[in-house]
């Protein structure tokens, strides 16, 4: 896979959390928030980095830990680190009730990143549905801070609902910024004007598409991600163009708990960016 | 703990140890500062535990083995090892069912977290068989090729002297042969025994092995000796009745994921874990926390978690394997297949034992010749992993 986690710069122990500070708590949409935190220990807040794409262990002690992706700028280090949390869960309703200043316990960066490297001077088509949004919003803020490395760079949203687009104020800040945004909802309302439907009808329609220069990446549900995949096929975009992020139970982050795996990989430490032609077959088999 | 081949011209003379001098050998053990881990009798059952004096051993006592079901039997000898293998593995000393990896205090409003550190012991493992000789091999390449290796499974395998004994007789279950991993012990000892009635005949196999041996001063073993441990030895080959073909189960059973057959093993199935629990490569495992009720401390724990529970795959949306089928299915192609991919071994070393304690006797040699065959696929093209 394209960034092992083996190659980031590591400044934790890979099983001891580290301390980190609540700065700020951001409400979203409902049930969803964005925390802002700062690692206690200043050097190994300085050390700390992490590649778009990349996951921290979120620690709340006593009720246990959960598996949160960065949805910050990756040229933050340990000093402020965003973490967009859905609260669905023992672990993240308890993260609901945290505060500014509050304590939690952070372990990583774990897992593959986006390519980055690999959507140099190509076009970039980002495929998100719901919160699938908020792995991918590093690699928006990378594409986005050299901007003129890449082509085209479009992204393709689709929520339940208006009301739960997330980061939709900043929608209009990325494009601004160069970014083609095309949103979708699967139930309207008086106000919405734009498209209802699923996200992979959103690349199936997408004009002036340059499959053999373009790279997709997607995060969302499993059957979301399924789809888009299907539809950049059939737009001609090659299976080695396409990249998804997993989502499976992690518990240890490291390969080591087993919880993780599907067919013959670990998705914490193989994943969760795995290239389509990768995981095509196992994609494909019921509860795998 | 391999020979190198300096090592291995120490074990070209192999010694004789008399049977009255067995004591003498556990307290040259115990004066090494080893803790002494061996065979004895508990709760019916052959397992591993603390053993110093002789009359721990399971003295004169063999067990009787076969698909769902395991009984102790007298033998008419006073063998110490004369059984084949228990319910426990050598893995719960290396990687203990529960262990303490991090602590978090509460300290004012805030907490204090570190790591829980790693107590150093000395075992030595006496009585390690040589499918267990090639499943410590196994969760080597788990626990320590690994970008993360297991601090506490690295202190104990670095620290532990293990001495195998070769099986002179085979139960029902085992099945080695087949899987390349016995029943004679090869490689990964310090000391291997074999067990004849009058004494044994001790192999070296690692300098440590020879260092703590030589206190011993025994005699090299007369050739008549070594012709008797070889007809021991060879009972075992001949008593193994089981076959698990590995290399086409390995192939063939990752293109079997839609085989009717899963379905009914999961008729059958109790999804109760024992088979991971008793297996000697399983490695999964859970960390939890602990509440203390003093102190406001929580401990963060690892304990042995199993494909088989129900709640071991669970994701936001519930559990990716909803039914026994999906997990049996994990469990089978991740030990015979999917484990090559992963780590460069199979994860069976045909010990037998998921055979024995499985509380319905499924077997997983019969299985998966089942479920390898074409009869049964729903299409030609089954979904390959």
């Amino acid at each position: 896979m394209n960034s092992p986690s083996s190659s980031t710069n590591r400044a934790c122990h890979p099983w001891v959390a580290q301390v980190a500070v609540v700065t700020e708590v951001r409400q979203e949409i409902e049930s969803v928030a964005t925390y802002r935190l700062r690692l206690r220990d200043a050097e190994i807040a300085r050390q700390y980095r992490f590649q778009p794409g990349q996951f921290n262990m979120l620690y709340v002690p006593g009720c246990g830990e959960s598996a949160i992706s960065h949805s910050g700028p990756s040229e933050n280090d340990g000093h402020d680190l965003w973490h967009t949390v859905r609260f669905v869960g023992r672990v993240t309703d308890s993260i609901a009730k945290l505060n500014v200043g509050d304590h939690l316990g952070v372990r990583g960066p774990f897992g593959t990143a986006w390519p980055l490297e690999a959507c140099k001077q190509r076009d970039v088509v980002v495929m998100s549905g719901g919160l699938g949004l908020a792995p991918l919003r590093p690699m928006l803020y990378a594409l986005m801070a050299k901007r003129s490395e890449f082509g085209r760079v479009v992204l393709l949203h689709g929520a339940r609902t208006p009301e739960t687009i997330l980061y939709p104020e900043e929608l209009s800040q990325w494009q601004a910024q160069g970014i083609e945004v095309e949103l979708t909802v699967d139930r309207a309302d008086g106000e919405w004007a734009g498209n209802v439907g699923v996200v992979p009808l959103l690349l199936d329609r997408l004009p002036d598409l340059r499959p053999a220069q373009t790279e997709v990446v997607t995060c969302g549900p499993e059957i979301m991600m399924h789809f888009s995949a299907i539809s950049a096929l059939k737009r001609g975009i090659p299976e080695t163009s396409i990249w998804l992020s997993m989502e499976r139970n992690m518990q240890c982050a490291a390969g080591l708990c087993g919880h993780c795996q599907w067919g013959p990989l670990f998705v914490c430490k193989d994943g969760p960016v795995f290239r389509y032609d990768r995981i095509r077959t196992l994609l494909k088999v019921r509860d795998l | 703990m391999t020979a190198t081949p300096e090592q291995l011209t120490i074990a070209a003379k192999s010694l004789w140890l008399d049977k009255k001098e067995f004591q003498s050998f556990l307290n040259v053990l115990r004066e090494g500062g080893y803790q002494i881990i061996g065979p004895r009798i508990e709760q019916g059952a052959i397992v591993y535990g603390p053993v110093d004096r002789v009359e721990d051993f399971p003295l004169g006592w063999t067990d009787e083995q076969a698909p769902g079901l395991y009984r102790l039997k007298k033998r008419d000898d006073d063998a110490l090892f004369g059984y084949a293998v228990g319910p426990h593995s050598w893995k719960r000393f290396l990687f203990p069912p529960q262990l303490d990896m991090m602590r978090s205090k509460k300290v004012g409003a805030g907490w204090d977290m570190e790591p829980v550190p790693v107590e150093t012991v000395k075992y030595a493992f006496l009585g390690v068989r040589a499918c267990e000789l090639s499943a410590i091999e196994v969760q080597d390449r788990v626990f320590l090729n690994s970008t993360f290796p297991d601090e506490y499974y690295q202190q104990r395998r670095r620290d532990s002297l293990i001495i195998a004994v070769n099986c002179t007789m085979a139960a029902a279950t085992c099945f080695c042969t087949s899987m390349d991993s016995g029943p004679r012990c090869r490689t990964g000892y310090d000391l291997a025994l074999t067990e004849l009635i009058d004494g044994y005949v001790v192999e070296v196999g690692s300098v440590q092995g020879a260092t703590l041996i030589e206190r011993l001063a025994l005699p090299t073993v007369a050739a008549v000796q070594e012709e008797r441990a070889e007809v021991a030895r060879r009972q075992a080959v001949e008593q193994i009745q089981r076959v698990l073909d590995r290399e086409h189960v390995q192939s063939t059973l990752k293109q079997r994921l839609n085989h009717v057959h899963w379905d009914d093993v999961a008729a059958r199935c109790l999804s109760c874990a024992n088979c991971t629990m008793v297996c000697p490569t399983c490695f999964c495992s859970s960390v939890e926390d602990v509440t203390m009720l003093v102190d406001q401390e929580v401990v963060r724990q690892r304990r042995w978690d199993s494909c088989f529970n129900f709640d071991f795959s669970h994701v936001s949306g519930g559990p990716v394997r909803d039914q026994t089928r999906s997990r049996y299915r994990q469990w089978l192609t991740h030990k015979l297949t999917t484990w090559v991919d992963q780590f460069g071994t199979s994860g069976c070393v045909g010990c037998g034992r998921c055979i024995t304690w499985c509380p319905v006797g499924i077997d997983l040699t019969k299985e998966s010749v089942i479920l390898c065959s074409e009869a049964g696929l729903d299409k030609p093209q089954d979904s390959p992993l």
